[in-house]
């Protein structure tokens, strides 16, 4: 399967609703703070991968090229990659085969949005995710889609707006100790209920936020790792896979896409039982129900059950499966991209036994981040382990 | 755990221009051909029907049609009238437009699984004559067509669905 790759550095900025920073100015925090984390400079760096969502958000041509010098990206091999909310993880599995292939020894990815630019609201930029003939015309917002196989995934397995509002309750609480977070917040079930309902069975509570913010990880061989590390994450898995645009054609109660990357990766990481071998989890969580959603997906649990792991406490950092212990897209925030590579740091910082108030109470040896995106389509999966 | 740099800034700031900044309005007019597949599924909504297509190999009958089949890699060229109901497959009370603004009357988007397709394909359209909490999944429903004059192939030339 190639070289070993390892991730030997991490940084990430502020997620927040309106950056006064640019792209650029992001991407180059993000980028420096991983450089510095394991000491390297940026002449150690082989190639450079860029994950950021659609040039839409920032009005500008080729935002990949746009953001490159910001990204470290000057003279060097550069790819920027999109495959919408799944960015974030898959530019991981990018940075890991140009690295495992051995073209390139080093590699930094960085992922960085600024939705904010968009107005009145960044969910216009959405928008042409639709069919252009057959949908919209309807008139259709962004949350219809979220709405329909929210509504989709209750209906078929009897879930309630409750048990999934625990979802958005843990990681805006966890999120309390990521000192990144937009949004954290003590909040309750009730809360969630009573929140101003957008797109009925989805409310306020149960979305993330508008964000802008950067992220950024150091990979290397497994020659280099030390020379920038003692303690290196090893890569030992990735997949990824993409589901038929004709979403009304496919049952929205369960994602498909997901468990078929997930299998790939699971297989690469020699993995034949998942829910004893994965300690720590970070699945994506755009919206709360996507957390339960997504756990299924991975196979961690029988479709429908993932209500019952979250009820029973399973799924708090002290509990035998902790997910989202960043506290999420919920309560971390969502600059697309970097929402999904910031679920990678995680897992990389939890596994170092580095994420502070946040480390979980078993000792980690394994953890898995998924992302997810478009029209419920893509699934996008990293395994890594110490 | 080291330095977390962003600058937030407030709404507030932006509205009352406490910093500089730039807008810039886009000119984005598009006209999109329809294509082979989609072009005779709006000729037929012109005429009162909603066609699907059939795949010679897997004969699945599929909706919205489409030239090829996703699954076996073949041409399709089968057409198939299919009937103007269905049923509820899931649904959405949507109060918001796109820039989050509340709508007056709540619009309830629903995929519905047509009569005469594979089990299980269906089209997004909207859900009327009905009391959104009235709503449920697998209700049966009929389209409400505009009178044929009015009809131009287009998608709204189906007005809603209605149940019955
Ligand atoms: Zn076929």
């Amino acid at each position: 399967m190639g070289r070993r790759v390892a991730i030997v550095g991490a940084g990430m900025t502020k997620f927040v609703r309106r950056a006064k920073e640019t792209g650029k100015e992001l991407a180059y925090y993000a980028a420096k703070a991983a450089l510095d984390s394991c000491g390297a400079k940026l002449k150690d760096i082989d190639a450079v991968v860029l994950g950021s969502a659609p040039d839409t958000f920032d009005g500008v041509h080729m935002k990949g090229e746009y953001l490159s010098c910001g990204a470290g990206a000057f003279g060097k091999p550069y790819l920027r990659c999109y495959v919408g909310g799944g960015t974030g993880v898959f530019s991981v599995a990018v940075g890991w085969y140009y690295i495992a292939s051995g073209i390139f020894d080093t590699c930094l990815v960085v992922c960085e949005e600024k939705m904010s630019s968009y107005q009145p609201h960044p969910q216009g930029a959405f928008l042409t995710i639709f069919d252009h003939t057959t949908e919209r015309p309807l008139g259709p917002n962004l949350l219809w889609i979220f709405a329909l196989e929210m509504q989709r995934y209750m209906q078929t397995y009897g879930i309630k707006k409750e048990e999934i509002a625990l979802v958005a309750v843990k990681n805006k609480k966890n999120a309390l100790d990521h000192p990144a977070a937009q949004i954290a917040q003590e909040i309750t079930v009730e809360d969630v209920l009573k929140s101003e309902v957008l797109c009925y069975p989805v409310q306020r509570l149960d979305v993330s936020p508008v964000s802008d913010g950067a992220c950024a990880i150091v990979m290397t061989n497994e020659y280099l790792a030390r020379r920038f590390t003692d303690k290196p994450v090893w890569v030992s898995g990735v997949g990824w896979c993409l589901d038929t645009a004709y979403w009304t054609n496919r049952d929205l109660c369960y994602p498909r896409y997901v468990e078929e990357a997930a299998r790939m990766a699971y297989k690469m990481a020699g993995i034949r039982n998942p829910r004893r071998e994965i300690d720590v989890v970070e699945p994506y969580d755009p919206f709360d129900y996507k957390e339960l959603h997504h756990l299924e997906g991975l196979l961690l649990c029988d479709r429908g059950e993932a209500p019952q792991l979250l009820v029973d406490g399973k799924t708090q950092r002290d509990g035998e499966l902790p997910v989202c212990p960043s506290g999420g897209l919920l309560g971390v925030g969502n600059p697309i991209s970097a929402a999904g590579l910031m679920k990678v740091i995680e897992i990389f910082w939890q596994l170092r036994g580095e994420a502070g108030k946040r480390q979980i109470a078993k000792k980690a040896k394994r953890g898995l981040a998924q992302a997810w995106g478009d029209l419920m389509q893509v699934g996008t999966v990293v395994i890594l382990e110490v | 755990m080291k330095n977390f740099f962003a600058t937030p800034l407030r709404d507030e700031d932006f509205k009352k221009k406490n910093f500089c900044y730039e807008t810039w309005i886009g000119n984005c007019f598009y006209a999109w051909d329809c294509g082979k597949a989609i072009g005779r599924y709006l000729e037929g909504l012109k005429e009162g029907k909603i066609l699907g297509v059939k795949c010679p190999k897997c004969e699945r009958i599929m909706v919205p049609p489409r030239i090829f089949c996703e699954w076996c890699f073949v041409l399709v060229e089968d057409f198939v009238e299919l009937k103007d109901t269905g049923k509820i497959n899931t649904f959405s009370i949507s109060y918001i437009s796109w820039d989050m603004k509340r709508l007056e009357k709540p619009q309830i988007p629903a995929v519905i699984e047509i009569d005469g397709a594979s089990p299980g394909y269906g089209i997004l359209h909207l859900i009327s004559e009905v009391d959104p909490k009235d709503v449920k999944v697998g209700m049966r429903v009929k389209a409400v067509w505009k009178e044929e004059k009015e009809r131009e192939g287009k998608i709204t030339d189906i007005k809603y669905f209605r149940p019955y």
